[in-house]
């Protein structure tokens, strides 16, 4: 790894959650896993931040979960998309592609 | 988010708080177990995989942050907060104790008092639009007032602009026959317009019509609703029915609705047209109560020209009724409220002082509280509490204390209203409108708890801004110097409010003493007073009147235990107030003249069974009956104003009509006390009661003299039986109401009533003033001798004796005290003058009030300052130099 890993940038915790659940159903480790690949190691998910934000969206029903056991006895918790989590994916996208696609014009504007 | 699923995980954690914290430790545990599994796959030892993830994830933190998300943690964190604050409060009682009582005596006594004055003063009479109903009075050249007249009524109906409506009305108390047998009732008899003056319409059928007030129009009444559902059992069809009155057949109009509430009369349950007629001479009597609805935009001062101006004409118009005449308009409250609106501000206003007090107090109170937990407070910073979970503890705490004492205050409000309705003088109107005002409650407990807060967070907002490590070190000393300053302020404060109080009280105590010291002209002590209200058609014919009077008094006397008996047609002191012009012929030295005398028809015995002194002359015997030459006896204030130093006996004075039969005056009686024990106006003339039935013929005439009060005086000072007495009287006729009974003594208190209920809530509240301000002085020596163990403990090492260490703590209390009496005499010098219309024979400034109000808060200081100085006297110097 050859960049520093960060913090997930302010406010997009949710999205990328909801985006990556979107994928397939997964529990809290696979989803902060999935995230730091799929960002190339940009990101780096604190497990704490990660998983009171996958409660607060299960609470808030953008999100399904239910307990699954596991081969070595422990109960895991497995987080699915709700057509209401969809909605707000797709809303969150288009709103995101919106601004990155405004920033970039103006990163590339010649002065 | 939507709300429901938040809802529904929220009330489950509650419910299920060990299910919820064991699916958040698994959640954290397996992904602990993925975590380490990742690392283990990355070439790790199963145990530095291990550890590594530990370090990754932070299980207890994260745990922890799990459960402190979501709304119900906030709710757990209160209910542990408000768990915590109780244990603490539970460990302070005294504090809790004394907190707790300041905030129910403080909230509750603003809340009952405000209740009360509330719907007397303030609130709105409960009728539409009830500013424009105004009372008329007439005011007298000599500045007494008198009622109004028919006449006048009459004309203002004819010439009047700004007044819509106008109506008279005056006392009726017919007897209503029936199978339940005869009752009497109290009722009024109005102009046709009374209702709709009030705005009222009837319930039940119609009003009165002007057909109803003409003279001889055949008889019908309006009930009330409370004697419609009494007497008719609430009969639907009544309008239209008739009922027996006084021996007559009348029909019933109408119902008046449960929600009138009669302020002129609110004993009144029955009206009838009036049904005077210009002819008679009593349209001419000043005995009617005159109201109006004034025209929408006129205002009472525009009516009160426009009426003065008819009133001028009218008056130059009829000089034999009227004198000089300044016709008064007020708002109905206003007039209603005249008599008691002193007492009931000043009372306000001392609730509001007591309020004062009771802040100060609990500011103290809490200020020496936040003292005593500095330490604990930096103690608890320093082990990383934050400020905001400081202040969250302590407003907690102070919330708890603010329920606690608000529902307290409830309590007391409550009583406090019932006792206020039990000791409210018998003039004050709208008394069942009396209850516990909500807002004034609020007001009151809103008020405190905000003291309470801001007062109780300071200690918190210190130690989180202060240096932990020097709080500390100075808690452990209970050091800490600057609050004193402020405490003793508060104190004096205090002590200077009670001390207001305290003179306040005391200067009307000294007034009730001075009034019922005063001489009332009668010894009232031993003597049994009742009316008796003669009822039927017979009686009309006043010798038929008095021959029953004669009878029923023989029969008095015979009763066991009486000593003598005698009937009067006003008594004293007992509202009645029957005055009427005494109009002297021109003699050789003085000039023809009438002056305004109380008139007192009165049977042989009268001035012996009342114990009034005759200055000159003789009292009635029984040879001063009908047939002999007409007598009179005439106190000794008239006989001065009008003879001066010439003897009266043999004089002539006529009352009531001009052309009236005059009367030779036989005595001089000493002045008697009619009205209150504080007027003098003392003008009166005696009649024999059998002389004036004589003197008039038929019809009731100027005086119908059928209601008669009878005085017993008792043996021994006891007075005899009242059932003995009600028999007697019925021994010679059966039907005649027997009412009013009570001994004059309580008469003459009664009449003191309102002085008297203003020096108890007084009392009352200068009593809890006291108790709040020892309470004041204590909490501050003792927390200063807590505090100053050390410095004591030192002193006495040194070789200081007991008598100086007492010295120290007294000295302290008798600062604070003397600077609090200073304070507060300055401002019972001013505060006082408030209350100087309530005051009788006595300065404002009476030096000996002043005195025993200071020598009263110094002994209480002196108490409250004795436990602190008992424990500074026992304070062990070589224990405090150990613990140095």
């Amino acid at each position: 790894m050859a960049e520093p890993t960060t913090d997930v940038i302010q406010g997009t915790l949710d999205m990328l959650i909801l985006k990556t659940v979107s994928l397939e159903p997964m529990h809290g480790f696979g989803i902060g896993r999935r995230i730091e690949q799929i960002s190339r190691g940009v990101f780096k998910v604190n497990p704490g931040s990660l998983l009171t934000a996958l409660q607060r969206l299960e609470r808030g029903g953008w999100l399904d979960a239910e307990w699954r056991d596991t081969p070595n006895a422990r109960r895991a918790r497995v987080y699915m998309l709700t057509r209401r989590g969809r909605r707000r994916l797709d809303a969150e996208t288009e709103h995101w592609t919106r601004r990155v696609s405004a920033i970039a014009r103006l990163l590339k504007a010649e002065g | 988010m939507t709300a429901w699923r938040d809802l529904a995980r929220g009330v489950g954690r509650l419910w299920h708080p060990a299910a919820a914290d064991r699916d958040a430790i698994d959640e954290v545990a397996h992904f602990l177990d993925e975590a380490a599994a990742a690392y283990e796959a990355r070439g790790l030892s199963p145990d530095a995989a291990r550890r590594a993830a530990r370090l990754d994830v932070a299980p207890t933190a994260t745990v922890d942050a799990l459960r402190a998300a979501g709304w119900e943690h906030v709710v757990v964190t209160a209910m542990r907060d408000v768990h915590v604050a109780a244990r603490r409060l539970r460990a302070a009682p005294a504090f809790t104790l004394v907190v707790a009582l300041t905030l129910a005596v403080g909230i509750g006594t603003t809340t009952a008092i405000f209740g009360a004055v509330n719907p007397i003063l303030f609130a709105p009479l409960p009728y539409s639009d009830a500013n424009r109903i105004a009372s008329i009075v007439e005011g007298r050249a000599d500045g007494g007032w008198n009622g109004g007249t028919f006449a006048f009524f009459r004309e203002l109906v004819e010439r009047s602009r700004t007044l819509e409506t106008i109506a008279v009305a005056r006392p009726w108390q017919p007897t209503l026959g029936g199978a339940s047998g005869p009752e009497r009732l109290e009722g009024q008899r109005v102009s046709a317009s009374y209702f709709a003056v009030f705005g009222v319409a009837p319930a039940i059928g119609r009003t009165f019509t002007a057909a109803d007030d003409r003279a001889g129009a055949p008889p019908v009444v309006m009930l009330s609703d409370g004697l419609w559902r009494r007497r008719f059992d609430a009969d639907p069809a009544i309008a239209g029915r008739t009922v027996t009155l006084d021996d007559a057949i009348v029909a019933v109009a109408g119902v008046l609705p449960a929600s009138f509430e009669n302020v002129l009369a609110p004993a009144a349950e029955i009206w009838m047209p009036l049904q005077y007629d210009m002819t008679e001479g009593r349209a001419w009597g000043h005995h009617l109560r005159t109201v109006g609805r004034l025209q929408r935009g006129a205002t009472a001062r525009g009516a009160a020209d426009e009426i003065n101006a008819i009133g001028r004409v009218f008056v130059a118009g009829h000089p034999d009724a009227y004198g000089p005449t300044n016709f008064v308009v007020r708002r109905l409250q206003d007039e209603i409220t005249r008599s008691v609106r002193p007492a009931l501000l000043v009372v306000l206003a001392a609730a509001g002082v007591l309020l004062m007090i009771a802040c100060v107090n609990v500011t103290n109170l809490l200020l020496a509280r936040g003292v005593q937990r500095r330490a604990e407070f930096a103690l608890r910073a320093a082990l990383g509490a934050s400020r905001g979970r400081l202040v969250q503890q302590l407003l907690t705490e102070s919330l708890l204390l603010a329920a606690v004492g608000g529902a307290a205050g409830m309590v007391v409000a409550a009583g406090g209203v019932r006792a206020l309705v039990a000791l409210s003088p018998p003039e004050l109107p709208r008394v069942h409108a009396i209850g516990v005002d909500i807002a004034a409650f609020a007001f009151g407990a809103a008020l405190t708890t905000a003291i309470a807060i801001s007062v109780a967070i300071l200690p918190a907002l210190q130690a989180a801004h202060s240096d932990p490590h020097r709080d500390l070190q100075r808690g452990w000393r209970r050091g800490g110097g600057e609050h004193h300053r402020t405490r003793g302020v508060l104190v004096v404060a205090e002590v200077a409010l009670a001390i207001v109080l305290l003179v306040s009280s005391g200067l009307l105590l000294r007034s009730l003493e001075r009034l019922f010291a005063i001489d009332a002209g009668f010894r009232g002590h031993g003597v049994l007073t009742m009316q008796v209200q003669l009822v039927g058609r017979r009686f009309s014919e006043p010798r038929v009147a008095y021959r029953f009077f004669e009878d029923a008094l023989d029969a008095v006397r015979r009763v066991p235990g009486v000593t003598s008996a005698a009937f009067t047609s006003q008594l004293p002191l007992s509202g009645d107030r029957d005055e009427y012009g005494a109009h002297f012929d021109a003699t050789v030295t003085q000039q023809a003249g009438s002056v305004s005398a109380f008139r007192y028809a009165v049977s042989p015995g009268y001035f012996e069974t009342l114990g009034i002194p005759i200055r000159d002359g003789r009292p009635f015997d029984d040879h001063d009956r009908a047939g002999t030459p007409l007598v009179a006896v005439i106190s000794e204030s008239l006989a001065r104003h009008r003879f001066g130093t010439e003897s009266a006996l043999g004089q002539t004075v006529r009352i009531g009509p001009l052309d009236a039969a005059p009367y030779t005056i036989v005595g001089v009686a000493t002045d008697v006390k009619q009205v209150s024990l504080a007027i003098d106006d003392a003008d009166a003339v005696y009649v024999p009661a059998s002389a004036a039935a004589a003197t008039i013929h038929g019809g009731g005439g100027q005086f119908g003299d059928t209601v008669m009060s009878l005085v017993v005086r008792g043996r021994d000072d006891a007075p005899a039986p009242a059932a003995a007495i009600r028999q007697a009287i019925w021994s010679v006729d059966k039907d005649q109401p027997v009412v009013r009974v009570a001994r004059l003594a309580d008469l003459v208190a009664a009449s003191a009533a309102e002085r008297r209920f203003a020096l108890l809530v007084f009392e009352a509240f200068a009593l809890a003033a006291l108790v709040l301000a020892a309470a004041g002085i204590y909490g501050v020596l003792a927390g200063s001798v807590a505090e100053r163990v050390r410095e004591i403990g030192i002193r006495a090492a040194l070789g200081a004796s007991r008598g100086d260490i007492l010295e120290l703590v007294l000295r302290q209390a008798m600062t604070l005290a003397g600077a609090g009496v200073v304070v507060g005499l300055a401002a019972a010098i001013i505060a006082t003058r408030a209350i100087a219309a309530m005051l009788f024979g006595i300065s404002a400034l009476d030096p000996f009030t002043y005195a025993s109000a200071v020598a009263l808060l110094s002994a209480v200081a002196a108490m409250a300052s004795g436990v602190p100085a008992w424990r500074a006297v026992r304070v062990d110097p070589a224990a405090t130099l150990r613990a140095e």
